[in-house]
């Protein structure tokens, strides 16, 4: 290995997200080889190891209850936001940035719990309480990253014979990108903790193994599924700052 | 007579209760340069607003090459004007380039074309391309920002200008090159220019026309000579201001205008650099206090002997 190339790996190593992402899969996959020393931890346990379902494929659960609902959420989120700050749509924004606030103050594992007596038990009241509580954040921030488009900027697009949409594509939905993807963020951060919570309620997330962990006495299966949700939320974490230092490129000119 | 290139007919535009513009008639001619002065809440930004139709008139109309622009596509009429406003306005996620790039690419020009274009204007505004092509808005000072917007109106090569206060909010001595820069631009490119301020200095510096408003009605509509020589009333006369009246009087009349034609045989001709014809009256004082003589020589453009212009000249009205 000349000395270059060890930089580069070494510099990619030092990466925090590439670390992270790495962490994640090694604990996806080699959970099994730590049997011993949760057996040493443990030892009066009969199984140290989770041995349920896979890692893996509890977190491609999780990842997809996060992901789906986080996209209804944007969806949602964002052209409500857009909406209310429309002039079309101006009269509906006080409404919709009360619903937001108060939103907010409820705890999500109380719109998980409202949301089972109305469809039951699985992965739906999941979905619906995860997309409901994401669409909060980012309403807010989106409504907060286009109000904050400076006036003169907007005055000068038109005055250019920019049309309506070319200004929202190209002027405001840029300037307030990284302001919405901030609520973006929020909200998938809250969503990937909600998510093991949604266990409780016969999804099948990574929260399955603590749950389990939790009814049965085993404190070593309770650690083994908060290891990989806590390392599956920094690399969502750091996911994002990458992507919002991408998106605000221009102001570190 | 040439048909205006702006015209205002009897426009007037309320908001609410209180009438911004009331009834005002004013045509800007092709090419020249217009200043509307008058202060605050008197109408004159809501009147360049017409213009390129972000207010519309409650009654009235206003006509750009003869047409009457409320029939016209708004966006289309915004791409034949450059627009510029005191707060600039740069989009701050576009650099330089793009940014002076707007209305070019809004209008489909190709891409070897626009980047000449932008090279041309950045240079037309002092502003070295290779230097400041990639740079973004915050990296600028006041001054280059507001290059920038003057660059960006000019960028589709309109045949007319806004501009609403562009240099109020800029220091003075980056105000005054501005100024002296636009009227350069002005007198090279040709464009019809409807100009805002509140600063009649500014506007007795630039203006072919002046266009005085007071509580949205139109007051005087005279050169900087007439509104220094006889303004309409007591509002004009105020608004030049007694202080240093005769040195405001000085500045909008030239060194060639005053000069003693015959030109006296070379012995007799007096010592010392020639001014330029086209020197305001006011620099030419300046030039003789600081030579102490009291009368230099004056050349035409072509730097041909043009006359002698005699301390006496400037106090004779």
């Amino acid at each position: 290995m000349t000395g270059r190339r060890f930089w580069q790996v070494f510099g990619l190593l030092a990466d925090r997200l590439v670390l992270a992402v790495l962490a994640l899969v090694l604990l996806l996959y080699g959970m099994p080889l730590l049997k011993p020393f949760f057996a040493a931890l443990y030892p009066t346990l009969d199984r140290p190891m989770y041995e349920g379902d896979g890692f893996a494929a509890l977190a491609a659960d999780h990842m997809a209850l996060v992901g789906l609902s986080s996209l209804a959420a944007a969806a949602a989120g964002v052209l409500a936001g857009l909406a209310v700050t429309r002039p079309w749509g101006a009269e509906f924004r006080g409404l919709v940035e009360a619903l937001a606030t108060a939103g907010q103050t409820f705890p999500p594992v109380a719109v998980l719990a409202v949301a089972v007596p109305a469809v039951g038990f699985g992965a739906a009241p999941a979905l619906i309480a995860l997309t409901l509580y994401a669409v909060l954040p980012i309403v807010q921030n989106t409504i907060a990253g286009l109000e904050g488009v400076p006036a003169p900027v907007l005055e000068s697009a038109r005055g250019m014979g920019m049309r309506p949409a070319a200004i929202l594509l190209r002027v405001e939905l840029p300037l307030a990108a990284p302001v919405i993807l901030a609520g973006l963020r929020t909200a998938v951060a809250i969503n990937v903790g909600t998510a093991a919570i949604a266990s409780t309620v016969g999804a099948k997330t990574l929260g399955l193994p603590i749950i389990v962990g939790l009814n049965g006495a085993n404190p070593a299966y309770v650690i083994q599924g908060a290891l990989v949700v806590a390392a599956l939320a920094v690399v969502v974490d750091l996911g994002f700052d990458r992507l919002a230092l991408l998106l605000s490129r221009w102001q570190r000119a | 007579m040439t048909r205006p290139m702006i015209a205002f007919e009897g426009v007037t535009k309320r908001f609410g209760s209180w009438t911004a513009v009331d009834g005002v008639s004013l045509a800007v001619e092709e090419g020249e340069f217009c200043v509307l002065v008058g202060p605050s809440g008197s109408g004159k930004s809501t009147l360049l607003r017409m213009v390129n139709r972000l207010a519309a008139p409650d009654a009235g109309a206003v006509r750009v090459a003869g047409e009457d622009i409320a029939g016209l596509a708004p966006e289309a009429l915004r791409r034949r004007m450059g627009y510029v406003i005191q707060s600039v306005g740069l989009f701050p996620h576009w650099t330089v380039a793009r940014n002076i790039a707007t209305v070019p690419v809004l209008l489909g020009w190709p891409r070897a074309r626009v980047r000449e274009r932008v090279d041309a204007l950045m240079r037309l505004l002092n502003l070295d391309p290779d230097r400041f092509r990639g740079l973004y808005p915050h990296q600028l000072s006041g001054g280059q920002q507001q290059r920038v917007g003057v660059a960006r109106a000019l960028a589709g090569d309109p045949p007319v200008l806004l501009m609403d206060e562009p240099f109020s909010a800029l220091d003075p001595i980056t105000r005054g090159t501005l100024r002296t820069e636009l009227a350069q631009i002005h007198r090279k490119t040709g464009k019809t220019i409807l100009f805002v301020t509140h600063d009649m200095d500014e506007a007795l510096a630039l203006a072919d026309r002046i266009a005085v408003l007071e509580q949205g009605r139109l007051v005087q509509h005279a050169t900087p000579r007439e509104i220094l020589t006889r303004p309409a009333d007591g509002f004009v006369r105020d608004l030049v201001g007694r202080e240093e009246w005769g040195l405001k009087r000085l500045a909008v009349e030239t060194a060639g205008e005053r000069a003693r034609p015959d030109a006296p045989p070379p012995s007799e001709q007096p010592p010392g650099e020639p001014l330029p014809g086209d020197m305001p009256l006011r620099r030419a004082l300046s030039e003789m206090i600081a030579r102490g003589v009291d009368r230099l020589p004056v050349m035409d453009a072509e730097g041909r002997p043009a006359g002698v212009l005699h301390l006496a000249d400037l106090v004779r009205s």
